[in-house]
């Protein structure tokens, strides 16, 4: 999509969506919803000092600052560079195959009615379930954990492209064959980008469970990562190393999502202005 | 019309069914260059199923359609299509929209900057669907029903979304583009006034099965006046005609 660059120019003066961010109502509960984290982890320092709860259980976030200085930030970037290459790469293989095998589904009814039963089964399976059947055959080195990751980011992506192609409006297809596109031409130049919105969804849901199971994958056998410190923080009884990856953890989350919605409104800018402004445009009399 | 323009479409539609029920039956549909003919007819006379049926987006009937006497079997270049609503691509602009036939650079084709100055839209090349108004959203369609200069334009109840006043300017604007391209047109309406304003020759169809049952020649020079007394007096030829349907269908349906 290369052309809205050049669309927002032209359209700078009306842009809707820059007019409504400029008058946000919601500005101060924004603000508010960014310190509230803050203010509880505030909340906890201050019980833990004061003994309401016990240090030994809910290490204070100073602690959990302490313990990640100690650590240096060799060791921590360490932990976190595993777990994000990890994470990408098996979003990466996941996400990817998912948008080829689900564009396939979503264009061929042939192929869904085919494929379809399989995939259900295989959805229902829980991740861990897999963990025995990849460590007996892939061993414990990266590939193990990069399948499932794979394969915790693949269904969620795979669902939304298949919905997301089966739900562009038939006019729109119809348009295609009155200008005589070709599958490949209509898959491009209408099914993807009408089907984009839920497709980057899916997107989304995908990357947030990659990083659940790369959780998973590294509870089991890892020495570098944040689900290694997890368990190892368990099993040495320090709670402020669980913490501490814990909070890791929420923190690399949020960083990816956020990135994704900033591609998400990069692609969908057409979308801000189509909720913001002429819904009833596109709506027929009938 | 003069004697020398030769057909342009010939459009004959021996059974068209839906299922059981008979859509359409023994309609010949002729079009002359540069005529505009309007199709009007109560609802499930098949009138849009004949429209479709001449987009080739239907296949599955039985006869035959020729344009300059070959043979159609599916969509061509040289027809366009104009549906009820816009039905612009919401994600591109409205000259990515009109130039679409082009493919990915059809927004920079020089043709489509002059279609979209020829329907008053040239400040709004760059925006997007969602700022234009329904108007202006069925201008850009015209514009990109017209890209490519095919001979023959499709219009399947065009302008019946918009408000009075807009579609009276659409009518206008459409029948000068049509005039300056020397397109032809099919234009299918519910409209009265619009299809004796915009049409050559206005076919009534009639309904179960749908079939061509009258025709009135509407030889009023263009400009026409609205409010002109011979459209009036065809108006009510037409109206006449759509009494004769209902009492006929309400006899059948007593029986």
């Amino acid at each position: 999509m290369t052309q809205t660059a050049s669309r927002r120019d032209a359209l700078a003066s009306v842009h809707p969506a820059r007019a409504r961010s400029a008058r946000d109502p919601l500005r101060r509960w924004r603000m508010a919803g960014f310190a509230l984290p803050f203010a509880v982890l505030a909340m906890i320092e201050l019980a833990v000092r004061a003994d309401w709860l016990p240090a030994h259980l809910v290490p204070a976030p100073s602690e959990i600052l302490e313990t990640l200085a100690r650590m240096g930030a060799a060791r921590v970037a360490r932990h976190v560079g595993a777990s994000t290459l990890r994470v990408f790469a098996g979003f990466g293989a996941g996400a990817g195959l998912a948008v080829v095998v689900g564009a396939a589904m979503g264009l061929s009814r042939r192929i869904d009615a085919l494929f379809e039963p399989s995939f259900q089964a295989l959805r229902a399976i829980p991740s861990l379930a897999w963990v025995p059947v990849l460590l007996l055959w892939l061993g414990i080195d990266e590939a193990p954990k990069i399948t499932l990751i794979a394969i915790g980011a693949f269904f969620p992506v795979h669902l939304a492209v298949v919905a997301g192609i089966r739900g562009v409006d038939r006019k729109l297809v119809e348009l295609g064959a009155v200008y005589r596109l070709g599958s490949f031409a209509l898959f491009r130049r209408i099914l993807l980008p009408a089907a984009l919105p839920q497709i980057v969804t899916g997107l989304r849901t995908g990357l947030s469970l990659a990083w659940m199971f790369m959780v998973a994958a590294e509870l089991i056998a890892a020495t570098r990562g944040l689900g290694y410190l997890l368990s190892d923080g368990r099993e040495t009884g320090r709670p402020d190393l669980v913490f501490a990856a814990i909070l890791l953890l929420a923190l690399l989350g949020k960083l990816t999502d956020g990135a994704m919605r900033r591609i998400e409104t990069r692609l969908l800018s057409w979308r801000d202005a189509f909720d913001a402004v002429a819904e009833p445009v596109h709506r027929e009399a009938s | 019309m003069n004697a020398a323009s030769a057909c342009l479409l010939d459009a004959r539609v021996l059974r068209k069914r839906y299922g059981e029920r008979v859509v359409l039956a023994d309609v010949a549909l002729q079009v002359r260059r540069g005529e505009i003919v309007c199709l009007v007819g109560p609802s499930g006379c098949g009138k849009s199923t004949l429209l479709r049926i001449v987009a080739g987006l239907d296949r599955d009937y039985r006869g035959a359609v020729t344009l300059d006497g070959a043979a159609l079997d599916g969509p061509s270049a040289r027809i366009g299509v104009i549906f009820q609503e816009p039905r612009l691509l919401p994600w591109l602009s409205v000259a990515d929209n009109v130039g679409f036939a082009a493919g990915r650079r059809g927004g920079r084709d020089p043709r489509t900057a002059q279609l979209i100055a020829e329907v008053g839209l040239a400040a709004f090349a760059g925006a997007l669907p969602a700022a234009l108004s329904g108007g202006m959203a069925q201008r850009a369609a015209i514009a990109r029903g017209l890209f490519g200069e095919p001979e023959l334009l499709l219009l399947d109840e065009p302008f019946s979304a918009v408000d009075a006043m807009t579609r009276m300017h659409l009518q206008a604007l459409l029948l000068d583009v049509v005039a300056r391209h020397g397109t032809s047109a099919i234009v299918v309406t519910h409209d009265l006034d619009e299809a004796l304003y915009l049409g050559d020759r206005v076919l009534m169809l009639a309904a179960d099965p749908g079939r061509i049952d009258g025709e009135i020649v509407v030889d009023v020079p263009r400009p026409r006046d609205r409010r002109d007394p011979e459209l009036a007096r065809l108006r009510a030829r037409l109206i006449d005609a759509f009494h004769r349907f209902w009492e006929e269908s309400g006899v059948a349906a007593q029986r």
